[in-house]
Order: structure tokens, then sequence, then C-alpha cells
């Protein structure tokens, strides 16, 4: 059946992609601002109230990959996989505590990026250029992964084999995104975004819902699922076991503290109309933690209906088509494929934004408008878009989960530099410099030398659990480097470098407090438009 | 976990409240907790269930420290 293509489930796919093609495209005139101002596209003029920065920064935050990766991850190697529920409680309390103080400042400064903000507290173009190219680095792997997604939802209509012809629609899948981001900037994805949450729910609560009941309730899934697992050659229990404890736990910890250092986050809260705004997205985005946590069990679910596929991506797509009539399949797949646009969107949005300001505007060129900045930013984002297609087309897409993983690491070592320079300016910005530098190698030397040792699994997704405690492990030196060489580097009269900011940058605004008083209870949509 | 800087203009609040932020990591990263199968409810064993009752428990107590520090 997969081997020919499936017209009912092709043409409902075909649909929803054109509907997000005519959304995204028009998205520009949504709230109207000038396009061609790097702030207006790249941040759409911060202005987002609380409903728009969930759905956006819902659809932002759970990619479409992690709809495929986390369920295949339970699929192939049980317990561990679900480190993703964890991850995605913690990381808001951290969010509630951190961004909100970022986005004051950014706004007070008119940052875009985090490398302006740390560009403004320290004084130093070169940590600022260490921040956006960790933050370029980390994300281009990320956007190939979220074509893998669309390439793999794709496949599963039947366009299948080696012939270019295959390819034809990713392209086009492309050229939609390419399309919308250009013309729209973070509008684009903002709307889409809206699209994509009503899809994935509608797909996921059907799925957990319809299924488990099909196959006999929740217990038989957890039974069958206990029983395949320890008769497999792994001998997986159901249950975590005693020596994945740590790399449970810190794969966990490690995911939330680096998940909002990565470019496209930050983007998406920088665009929020208030520190407020996010504030009170801490408390509604688990809503979507809710919805992955149930994707997770989805994995189980495919043990127990008897899904078998060759590679552990397409277990959740294989579902879909053993289980759902071919119109829901089509929906299905559609939901993945429009939640793969939106984080890819803002991923390339947001390497755009980093590369105009961060270096173009740094190294080459200073003197620029923010015409010419819009304009740059544009083309960066396009380019970096191509360089992620020709990764999905000509390359092996086991380096992108690869080079994923590394990026993980990476982005991790830019939290004390961003992170506590939201708190304090004890740190020397040398010390910060050499320490994120440390941790550069060392987390990549570590994940270099366990990506051997994991080729003993059987799944290399089980890298993950020991790549992201490489994370942690080199976040530790990094800290106790940039902890140690301040006092080192204070004593003999290094330059410190210069602050821009003021305490008072980072406090609430009363006007923030007031307005909390006044209008509780109320979305404010469109306040905060220039 | 650093303390916020305090500025003045607004009503103080008790800080203490900030602690309950930190509650959802000890709970969550303190694997001997939760690694086990039983209490089993509704066919979920203990190792999932309890992951699943810290979505809302979590977003509670961030609401709650959303309403005593606004």
């Amino acid at each position: 059946m997969a081997h020919e293509l499936n017209w009912t489930a092709t043409a409902v796919f075909v649909f929803f992609m054109a509907l997000v093609a005519v959304v995204g495209l028009f998205a520009g005139r949504w709230r109207r601002g000038d396009l061609g101002e790097i702030e207006e596209w790249g941040l759409a003029g911060r202005r987002f109230g609380t409903i728009v920065t969930w759905f956006l920064v819902g659809g932002d935050f759970y990619t479409a990959y992690t709809l495929i990766a986390v369920p295949a991850l339970v699929y192939g190697a049980g317990a561990i996989g679900f480190f993703a529920l964890p991850y995605t409680i913690i990381v808001y309390p951290f969010v509630f505590l951190v961004m909100p103080r970022l986005w004051r400042v950014s706004r007070r400064h008119n940052y875009i990026t985090l490398a302006d903000f740390t560009h403004g507290r320290y004084g130093s173009h070169w940590l600022a250029l260490a921040v956006a190219v960790t933050g370029i680095l980390a994300t281009i792997p990320y956007i190939a992964l979220q074509l893998v997604g669309i390439q793999v939802s794709i496949a599963a209509l039947g366009f299948h084999g080696s012939s270019w012809s295959s390819d034809v629609p990713l392209i086009i899948a492309f050229l939609i995104l390419a399309g919308f981001d250009y013309t729209s900037g973070l509008r684009g994805p903002a709307s889409i975004s809206f699209i994509k949450g009503v899809m994935v729910y509608a797909v996921v609560l059907v799925a957990v819902i319809w299924v488990p009941w099909k196959l006999g309730g929740y217990a038989h899934v957890f039974q069958v699922a206990s029983h395949v697992l320890a008769s497999r050659s792994t001998r997986i229990p159901l249950i975590l076991p005693r020596r994945q404890f740590v790399p449970f736990a810190t794969l966990a910890l490690g995911s939330a503290l680096a998940a909002f250092l990565y470019p496209h986050l930050v983007t998406s809260i920088l665009s929020a109309s208030s520190g407020r705004v996010i504030r009170r997205n801490a408390v509604l985005l688990p809503a979507f933690t809710f919805l992955l946590g149930l994707i997770a069990l989805l994995g189980f679910v495919a043990i127990a209906a008897g899904v078998h596929v060759g590679r552990p991506d397409d277990v959740v797509p294989a579902m879909f088509q053993q289980l759902f009539p071919p119109w829901f399949s089509g929906f299905c797949f559609a939901a993945i494929a429009v939640g793969a646009l939106v984080p890819a969107a803002i991923m390339s949005i947001a390497c755009g934004n980093l590369f105009t300001r961060n270096i173009y505007r740094q190294y080459i060129s200073r003197d620029l408008n923010p015409r010419q900045e819009s304009t740059i930013a544009k083309l960066v984002s396009l380019l970096v878009k191509f360089g992620a297609l020709a990764f999905v087309l000509f390359g092996n897409p086991t380096y992108a989960i690869n080079l994923q993983l590394l990026g993980g690491i990476w982005i991790l070592q830019t939290l004390p530099v961003a992170v506590f320079g939201l708190f304090t300016r004890w740190f020397h910005r040398r010390a910060l410099f050499i320490g994120w530098a440390v941790g550069m190698i060392v987390g990549s030397g570590m994940a270099w030398a366990e990506q051997m040792r994991t080729a003993v699994y059987p799944l290399k997704l089980l890298g993950v659990t020991f790549s992201s405690y490489a994370a942690i492990d080199a976040l530790v030196i990094n800290m106790a480097v940039a902890a140690a060489l301040t006092p080192l580097l204070n004593a003999i009269g290094v330059d410190a470098g210069s602050d821009e900011t003021v305490p008072s940058d980072y406090a609430i605004e009363p006007e923030e407090a007031g307005r909390a008083e006044g209008i509780a209870g109320a979305a404010p949509v469109s306040e905060g438009a220039s | 976990m650093a303390p916020l800087k305090k500025d003045g203009s607004q009503r103080s609040f008790n800080r203490a409240w900030l602690l309950l932020l930190l509650l959802p990591y000890i709970f969550l990263l303190w694997m001997p907790f939760y690694a086990k199968s039983k209490p089993a409810l509704w066919g979920f064993p203990l190792f999932y269930w309890y992951q699943f009752l810290w979505v809302p428990l979590s977003a509670l107590m961030t609401g709650w420290v959303y309403r005593v520090t606004r």
C-alpha cells in the first residue's frame, strides 16, 4: 500500500498545504507594519498578545520533528523517550523567571537577538559573535530536521523511490515556506501557527483516544508494550531502569535549560507585547506539554498495534496509515508538514536576524539603515533554508540528527553569558568567552567519543541520552572556568568592558504591573502597537 | 537561582513563593521518586501517570507565583 500513491490522502494533504500557503502569503497584512524594517519583518513589531504568543511559541517549541522523534524514541527505546515530558514541564518555571527580563531589556534597547543583548551588556562584539555563531550553527541542522519531518509525511502519502521526482513535493513545500517567510516575515509563521495548533490537537486527541479504545484500553497497551520491549534483544523494561536515571534526568534538565536559548525561541519570545504576556504563557503553555505526553504515548500504542518499520522515524506515519481511513491519514500528514513549516520559518528568520545584526552590521558594513537590515535578513533567511534543503536532499539525514544533537550541546554553552548576564554583571566578559570556548570543545569532544559508543546500541537515537549528558557536563566545566577566571582577570586589571544597561531596564515596568490590575484576564492582543 | 532585583515601584510580595518554582525540578529530576510501576492508575504505571500529573501541578504553581508577584 505504501508503494502506490494514496489519492484521497494526497488530495487532503494538498488542500491544507494550499491553505497554509495562502494564509502565510497574506499574513503580512495582519496588524500591518512596515515590513521593510527588521523589527517588523523579524519580530512582527513586538506586538503579539497572550493568545498569539501562545500559538506562536507552542508552534515553535513543539516542532514537527518532536512529533515524529519522541514516539519513535519511545517505540524503540521505551521509558527513556519520556524524558521529553519532564523536559517540557520544568522548562516553564525557567521561562517565567528568565525570559521576561530578556524581553524588557531588549525592548528598552531595541535588541532583536540574544547576541544584541550580549553586546550591549558586556560591550564585547566577540562575545556577541560567539552567541550569534553558536545560535546559527545549532539552528541550521534543526531546520534540516523539520524538512526531514515534511519528507517523512510526504513519503507516507506514497511518494517513494529514489528518483528525483519523489523530491518534488518536498521542494514545493519548501517553496511555500520560503515564499511566506520572505514576504510576511514573522507574521507568516505566527498566523500559520494557529492552523498548526488546531490540526495537531485534532490529530493527537483522535489518535490517543480512539486508537487505544480500538486496541483495548491503555492497561492493555502498556501490557503489550512491556511484553514486546522485554522480548526484544535489547530487553528494555517498561519502567525506567536504574542505569538510565542519570541520563534521563540530565537529558531533561539540559534540554530544558537549552531550549529557550535557541534563536527561534528567543525570536518568538521577543515578539511578545510585554513581559507579562511571557509570564502568562509560562503558565498556559504546559497545555502543549500535555499534548506532547500523549504523543509520546503513541510510541507504545504503535507497539501494541503491531506496527513494524525499518526506520523508527516512520513509526508515527506508518501507524496513521495502518489505523486511519485515508482522508484522516492525509489530514495527519498535513498536520506534520504544517507543524514543520512553522518552526522552520521562525528558525530561518532568527538566523537572518542574527547574521544581519551581529555579523554583517558588526564586521561588514557598520552603517546600515533598518531597511537594508531587513533586506539582508530576508536574503540570509533564504540562504539558510536552501542550505538546509541541500542537506536533506543530498546529505544523509543521520548527519542532520547528529548535528542537531551537537547543536543542543553547543547552545547550552551560551547559558552563562545569556542567562547569568540577565541577573548579574559579576562575570568577566573574557572569563565567559573562555568558558564558552572550553564548553564547546569539551562538549563536542564528549559527543564525538560517545557517538562511537552508541553505535553499540541498535538505535542511533539512543545517542541522545549521552549527548545531552555531555551538554550538562560541558556546562559545568564552562561555568567553573568562567567563575574561576573572573576574579583572576579582575585582579590583573583586564578591562571588564562597558555595560549600556541599568538595573531598572530589567525590572517590571510600573505600567506593566498597573495593567495587570486594570484588565486582569483580558488578552492584551493589540497593546504595544508602535 | 539568582534573586530577582527589587524594583521598588510595586507592592512587595513574599519572596518565599518563588521557591514553589523549584518544586517541579526536585520532584521530576529525582528519579527514585517515580521510576516505579506501582501504584498504577487506570492502567498507567506510576512512572507515566506521575509525569502527566506534574503537567497541571507545575502550571498551577507557576500560575500561583504569577498571581502573587504581579
